[in-house]
């Protein structure tokens, strides 16, 4: 791991960051990846050997019908929005 | 004790970001007029919810998370919110944004963390309990180094809905109190399946009678550098749950010791998934750019601290492409095998036993240069977040002034387990 690519990875993750912290991060990846590169040591996971049924991550359905009455929770969550117009939160011009 | 009280018992230990004013009770139930902090990560409809970090300095709560509810419901007093890492991500509250939280035994060590806030205030006799969260360890092991009783329940036990996520297929609430009675009691007002939160889900509990036999991991336990204090003490807990007519069986697992590794591939895979959505544009802290990209560089570059940068860009390479397979895809593997060979574990014993932490709480500043030192921290709980089983830290005694815990995990589903050994161990009846 080296400065340009945690800065490129910062770049992915949109973070601003500059050349100091990306140069101190590179190095403590590089101990951390280290460390948890020992997972690659482990066998294969044999997916027919399969955990106890109760284990069960399942899927959760429900009817496809209208949740609540339409508005009731705008002004709520509206009034977090940094910034603003009418019953719109306000961006910069994207093009 | 009154909201002044609190502040000025407070004071020294930083235990609260903000004592409410309007504290009251809402219902009556059975933790009527008990009076319990909560985790700052947890929302309160019209209070503040920052999570320890820049980014949601103002936020305020705008509905209760389900936790919460069930509070009110039950009769509880909600006293205020505690401090903890920034976005949980920590042990030792060192990374929240609102200063570290002292250790209630020493001021001047840490509480542990990241629910440091809430063990610091149970242990300092503020609270009757405190609700916390625990992605790899974040209750159980303040709870060991405030001397106090620390619960993670079984994942899926306990809805999230209203808890601001970090790693969601690891992230569970669950109570820090005094003693193992108090724990049951607020954890049987909090679990249950929710809609709003599908993880949530019955757990067929398994014939298997309570039959006092744990399971120690000896070479594991051994192998991971703990210190002697912590050595001795375990010897002791062990000698006294034999005394208690538990059967101590030896064990080895031939996966647990890969835990820790695969925890901290996929908690921050996770999390820079999770993070993704302070974005400056909807909630939170918003600082100016050049133009609508640059808003969000530079909301997150001044919003989010050093703890959670750090995560978000390990988790943003191990989820990127040509990594992906080498890192995530390997950890999620490892998981399903540490999964079932504790479950398997869990046929032929009902506990299995082993410290909360390697060490009693540590100096304010000795391991915040070395991340990977501070994870460490975390090498005897992130099984159960792993695999989902539920655990308990249970005080266990000092090392000279600083409080000691001994940890228990169960079977999925098998609180019961926990509660009954604890109730013994702590000679409650």
């Amino acid at each position: 791991m080296d400065r340009e690519k945690v800065l490129n990875l910062a770049k992915l993750a949109r973070i601003e960051m500059g050349n100091e912290e990306a140069e101190k991060l590179s190095h403590e990846f590089d101990a951390i990846l280290d460390y948890v590169g020992e997972v690659k040591k482990i066998g294969k996971f044999n997916k027919s050997d399969k955990l106890n049924k109760e284990f069960a991550v399942r899927n959760v359905m429900r009817e496809d019908t209208e949740g609540h009455e339409p508005g009731i929770y705008t002004e709520k969550i509206l009034n977090k929005a940094p910034s603003r117009e009418g019953n719109y939160i306000k961006v910069k011009k994207i093009l | 004790m009154t909201p002044e009280e609190i502040r000025s018992k407070d004071k020294d230990i930083h235990a609260f970001l903000e004592v409410f004013d309007d504290a009251k009770s809402y219902g009556e139930g059975p933790l009527s007029g008990k009076r319990i902090a909560i985790k700052d990560n947890i929302l309160f409809e019209g209070h503040k919810a920052s999570a320890g970090s820049k980014i949601l300095e103002n936020f305020t709560a705008p509905y209760d998370a389900t936790v919460i509810k069930k509070l009110k419901d039950a009769g509880a007093i909600i006293v205020g919110r505690t401090n903890c890492d920034e976005f949980a991500m920590g042990s030792s509250t060192e990374n929240s944004a609102y200063g570290v939280t002292k250790n209630p035994y020493d001021a001047e060590r840490v509480a542990g963390g990241s629910s440091g806030g809430s063990a610091a205030a149970v242990g300092a006799g503020l609270v009757r309990g405190a609700l916390g969260s625990d992605t790899g360890g974040s209750i159980r092991q303040p709870a060991a180094l405030c001397g106090v009783v620390g619960l993670k329940p079984t994942y899926g036990k306990v809805s999230r809905f209203g808890l601001i996520a970090m790693s969601s297929s690891l992230d569970q609430i669950g109570p820090i109190t005094k003693t193992v009675s108090d724990a049951e009691a607020i954890y049987n007002v909090i679990k249950g399946e929710d809609p709003m939160d599908s993880t949530t889900q019955e757990f067929p509990i398994s014939n298997f009678k309570f039959s006092k036999k744990i399971g120690i991991p000896k070479d594991f336990v051994e192998s991971e550098g703990i210190s002697d204090e912590v050595r001795n003490n375990f010897s002791q807990a062990i000698e006294k749950f034999r005394s208690l007519g538990y059967e101590i069986k030896e064990i080895k697992l031939e996966h647990l010791k890969y835990s820790l590794p695969v925890y901290y591939i996929i908690m921050p895979a996770e999390a820079s998934s999770n993070l993704a959505r302070f974005d400056g544009v909807r909630y939170g802290f918003h600082k100016d750019g050049k133009d609508s990209i640059d808003d969000y560089f530079k909301t997150r570059g001044a919003g989010f601290g050093a703890e959670v940068r750090r995560r978000i860009i390990l988790g943003t390479y191990v989820l990127s492409s040509g990594y992906y397979d080498e890192y995530y895809g390997k950890a999620v593997e490892a998981r399903g095998l540490i999964t079932k060979e504790l479950r398997n574990l869990f046929q032929d014993v009902d506990l299995m036993l082993t410290p909360t932490t390697p060490s009693p709480a540590w100096k304010i500043g000795e391991k915040s240069k070395s991340p990977l030192e501070m994870y460490l921290e975390d090498i005897f709980t992130v099984h159960a977040n792993i695999s989902g089983c539920p655990a308990i830290s249970l005080p266990s005694g000092f090392a000279g002034k600083l409080p000691l815990g001994i940890e228990l995990t169960a079977d999925l589903g098998r609180e019961d387990n926990l509660f009954a050994a604890g109730k013994e161990f702590l000679n409650e009846s």
